[in-house]
């Protein structure tokens, strides 16, 4: 069977030219994300990479109306947009996108979060998860997985790094009865594509979480960026899965290779790979990945 | 039409007047009765709003951030610790120069916990950049808030004001009050028409990152227009005055200081039991006045300077203390007057926590600031302090 190819279009949305760094997963599922939702719509941005490497003043990358206000108040901001574009009567013809990192979203802003899913606000969010607070320097939040190493979860003589499994996030999000929670990934590029059309056509509270594989917090070579990514999602640890009403509706299959496979191309995750401890914090992570798994029905 | 109401029903009524689009709160005593009433008024159909209940005061602030910044005109209210939550975002809302209007409710602040009145909270927050106008009574707390939308989406303002009034003392307290009709608020203050908002017609990027090149200036051109906001205040209170008749307007208020020889300064509803004072006194012979300082932020500078420049004192009654340094107003008045005129400013802290300032207390702060201390505590009660 032919594959058709990746054709490449220059979003109207966020444009290019800003300052992301090579290899940036953030940067491109944004670039995937508004190629879908066009230029009818308005971004609200948390602090963090995102913000930054797109708008330094007098730069934009963009072409739509967008606003940055704090770290964790996005989802509030987007809530005054909602309302306003409701009592000005146009809300049927501007969607309304909020954006935020892994720290915005599940840490700082998770009161806000669940506030405006709770009111039912006709917004899409989206949390770029890269599983750290990268804008400030790999900092460990509650999106960092099971023994990674970041500069305040580290590996040292006596730790093995970040001692918490990831906050899950799209559970809890889902577990407020909201029409549509995906998860996705920046190295899936027409699932993403697919997922955040769906989402612009359902009326009321989105959230989606794209897995967006970061170079220099992670420590791998920026092209490899794709190649993790699909790692992450094929060994189980970030299953790609979507809820309707609270309803798991739909997962995306795996080939279910090792953990390891994923694990050994990282530096955050090195110093699992030496000796016996290191070996039962890796079966560790596959058990992890296994549970995934089994709950999803992640293999046929 | 003349009412007798309650000072929140007056501020909801009065805010309804001003049709806001989107109005965000989260409860807080004594700042509730302000959000029930509006929440009433929205639910009977009087007015057409959209009313975010959230789950913060930060999230409330942010509502109405978000609400201006996409061209609506918003409104919140909050107190204590409620506007200690939303610091952060006030100083977003006056640095991305949104108008917006937020009635602070003056409470103290915690710990020890109280629900009671004093101005600590809305002392804490004059530092990010919005213009704070102080109430005296119901009436001033209703017109100030027509004024205190006209004034933040002015061109040359783009700031946002809170109108601040004493919890209880005012909100919780029937007085009678002069309101206005729809059409005559809707001739004062116009549909609110933003320079720049959020419109995919017109893509804007706001509230970027701005580097060391550039951020400074930005600061500086925000202290320079708020400074400059004085003369829209002024200006409003004229446009007030043609509109509705009375005047309830300009920065300071003096009663009785032409020939006073001792001033005595207050913000907010304790300056009627001054003017009282200030009575009683008179009626014996003493040249006592006092000055109302109405709005707060900007500082008057100038005006108090030359209010307070033929007297031999001033007294400064502050219901808030700047910890480990003292009187707020009084620090930033002897400032004014360093190097113009030689008058001495003393600072008497009272009211904390809802301590009555009763005629008792003002007798004694000016016993003792006459005497020659500058910098006390007024009504402590002295077995409480002995009880250790």
């Amino acid at each position: 069977m032919a594959t058709q190819p990746f054709t490449y279009e220059i979003s109207r949305g966020f444009l290019p030219g800003h300052r992301a760094c090579a290899g940036c997963g953030q940067a491109a599922a944004v670039r995937l994300v508004m190629e879908v939702a066009g230029t009818n719509c308005i971004v609200v941005n948390a602090t963090g990479c995102l913000e930054v490497f797109s708008t330094p003043h007098p730069e934009s990358a963009w072409g739509v109306p967008w606003v940055h206000s704090l770290f964790e108040n996005q989802a509030a901001v987007a809530s005054g947009i909602e309302a306003a574009l409701r009592k000005q009567g146009k809300l049927d013809q501007i969607r309304v996108l909020a954006f935020g990192g892994d720290g915005a979203t599940i840490d700082i802003g998770f009161g806000a979060l669940s506030g405006m899913f709770e009111r039912g606000h006709d917004v899409l969010y989206i949390c770029w998860d890269n599983e750290a607070y990268m804008n400030t320097g790999v900092q460990r939040s509650g999106s960092t997985p099971y023994a990674a190493s970041t500069t305040t979860s580290p590996a040292g003589r006596a730790s093995f790094g970040e001692d918490r499994p990831k906050k899950d996030l799209p559970a809890i999000a889902a577990a407020h009865g909201i029409p549509y929670v995906a998860v996705a990934s920046m190295s899936y590029f027409a699932d993403l594509k697919r997922k955040v059309k769906k989402a612009l056509d359902i009326r009321g509270p989105k959230y989606m979480q794209v897995h967006v594989p970061c170079p220099p917090g992670w420590g791998y070579d920026e092209a490899n960026t794709v190649e993790i990514g699909k790692l992450a999602v094929e060994c189980g640890l970030y299953p790609l899965v979507e809820w309707e009403n609270g309803e798991v509706t739909r997962v995306r299959k795996i080939k279910q290779v090792p953990v390891e496979d994923y694990l050994k191309v990282q530096r955050r995750f090195r110093h699992l790979m030496r000796g016996e401890a290191g070996k039962a914090k890796i079966a560790e992570v596959q058990a992890l990945a296994d549970e995934n798994i089994r709950k999803y029905s992640l293999v046929d | 039409m003349r009412k007798m109401i309650e000072g929140s029903r007056a501020v909801a009524e009065a805010v309804a007047l001003c049709r806001p689009d989107v109005i965000s709160a989260y409860p807080i005593t004594p700042q509730t009765h302000i959000v029930e009433e509006l929440s009433q008024i929205v639910a009977d159909g009087e007015l057409d709003a959209e009313y975010v209940r959230v789950e913060s005061e930060h999230s409330a602030a942010s509502v109405c951030l978000g609400a201006v910044v996409a061209g609506s005109r918003a409104y919140s209210a909050t107190t204590s610790q409620g506007m200690l939550l939303m610091v952060e975002v006030l100083y977003n809302i006056a640095g991305m120069r949104l108008p917006l209007v937020i009635t602070g409710v003056n409470r103290a602040v915690s710990a020890p916990l109280s629900i009671w009145n004093d101005q600590q909270d809305t002392m804490a927050i004059r530092d990010t950049g919005w213009l704070q106008l102080y109430a005296e009574n119901s009436q001033e707390c209703l017109d100030m808030h027509l004024q205190a939308y006209k004034i933040s989406e002015d061109d040359r303002v783009l700031l946002p004001v809170m109108v601040c009034m004493d919890g209880f003392i005012l909100t919780h307290t029937y007085e009678s009050v002069d309101m206005p009709t729809q059409e005559q608020v809707d001739a004062f203050l116009p549909r609110y028409n933003p320079l720049y908002k959020l419109d995919p017609a017109d893509p804007y990027t706001l509230g970027g990152y701005i580097g060391p090149e550039k951020y400074q200036e930005v600061r500086y051109v925000l202290q320079q227009d708020c400074l400059a906001a004085k003369e829209v205040v002024k200006e409003v209170a004229r446009d007030f005055q043609k509109a509705f008749g009375r005047w309830a307007g300009d920065v300071i208020e003096p009663y009785q200081c032409d020939d006073a020889e001792v001033i005595l300064i207050g913000m907010g509803s304790v300056v009627g039991t001054l003017k009282d004072w200030a009575d009683r006194r008179r009626a014996g012979g003493e040249k006592v006045g006092v000055l109302k300082l109405r709005c707060y932020r900007p500082f008057p500078a100038d005006e108090l300077v030359a209010a307070v420049s033929g007297a031999k004192q001033v007294i400064v009654l502050e219901k808030a203390v700047s910890v480990g340094g003292y009187g707020i107003v009084a620090a930033e008045l002897r400032a004014a007057l360093h190097g113009r005129v030689a008058v001495p400013v003393a600072c008497a802290v009272a009211g904390l926590g809802g301590r009555d300032i009763t005629m008792g207390t003002v007798d004694e702060m000016y016993d003792r600031a006459r005497a020659g201390e500058s910098d006390f505590f007024a009504g402590l009660r002295a077995e409480v302090l002995e009880e250790g």
